[in-house]
């Protein structure tokens, strides 16, 4: 499956959703910045990989891809919450990627701060996309496991 | 006060900015990538090396990696819920939200004390 740039999605945001979603990623930064400062850095790290707008965009992906279903007429439930599921799963390998970011951070912030930002999201980059474009193999041994352990046949996934 | 008001400006831009990229990239298990972007973490760690130093900043990244497999395991919660359970994307992202806690700081609390 090629990766594609749509423009016309953009359109399918309102204004007030890229505020909230503007407000919430601030208030995100804000508190885990008050965390760090009350109770340490190590607390404070925790939460630089909080789901701070997880809710707010997946509610979204899921309204979005319901109205256009039901545009055509369809009942789009189903449909969005499947969207959002997807969503859930490109974030769960991404959450891999984002293991990397961090221990690039640990082993090389002593060094240089620029040089470990920017190490760090190529990682994260890297390790992510590598995952996802191998998610076929990743699925396919999940379901094999979950098939071996319950006995059932494996399926093609 | 002005050092947050300093961070909220920042992250908000971060975090839109990964969101946007997100909107624009299809099919949707790719655009669920930037759903866990380090969009805060850039903006924080960014900070915290320009305000406290590298061995601060070393610290905060070594307990990111607990909170990146919490995350990692909420993402897999959500899917699960909506996919198994039937729930809504706000009902499953909400719930959810306890078993990243529970990961994170039990994760905290076993490995770094």
């Amino acid at each position: 499956m090629t990766v594609k740039i749509k423009l016309s999605a953009l359109r399918q945001t309102s204004w007030h959703e890229y505020l909230i979603r503007f407000a919430l990623g601030g208030l995100a930064t804000a508190v885990a910045g008050a965390i760090a400062a009350w109770f340490g850095p190590e607390a404070g790290g925790l939460f630089l990989a909080f789901p701070a707008i997880f809710c707010a965009s997946a509610t979204l992906i899921e309204k979005h891809e319901r109205k256009r279903k039901e545009k055509a007429g369809l009942r789009g439930t189903r449909r969005g919450r499947d969207a959002a599921a997807l969503d859930a799963a490109g974030a769960a390998l991404a959450s891999v990627g984002l293991c990397a970011f961090a221990a690039v951070i640990w082993l090389l912030a002593r060094d240089s701060a620029w040089l470990a930002l920017i190490v760090a999201s190529a990682a994260w980059c890297t390790v992510s996309v590598l995952l996802w474009s191998e998610r076929r193999w990743i699925w396919a041994l999940c379901h094999w496991r979950g098939s071996a352990r319950s006995g059932r046949p494996r399926t093609q996934a | 006060m002005e050092d947050y008001v300093i961070r909220f400006f920042i992250g908000g831009f971060a975090v839109s900015a990964f969101a946007v990229l997100g909107d624009l990239f299809r099919p949707k298990s790719f655009a669920g990538l930037f759903g866990a972007a380090p969009s805060i973490a850039l903006a924080t760690l960014a900070m915290a090396f320009w305000q406290e130093g590298a061995d601060y900043a070393a610290l905060e990244g070594r307990s990111m990696i607990i909170g990146a497999l919490a995350l990692c395991i909420y993402s897999l919660a959500v899917c699960w819920l909506l996919k198994r359970h039937q729930l809504s994307a706000l009902l499953a992202t909400s719930a959810a939200l306890a078993i990243w806690a529970a990961v994170a700081l039990g994760g905290k609390w076993l490995l770094l004390g």
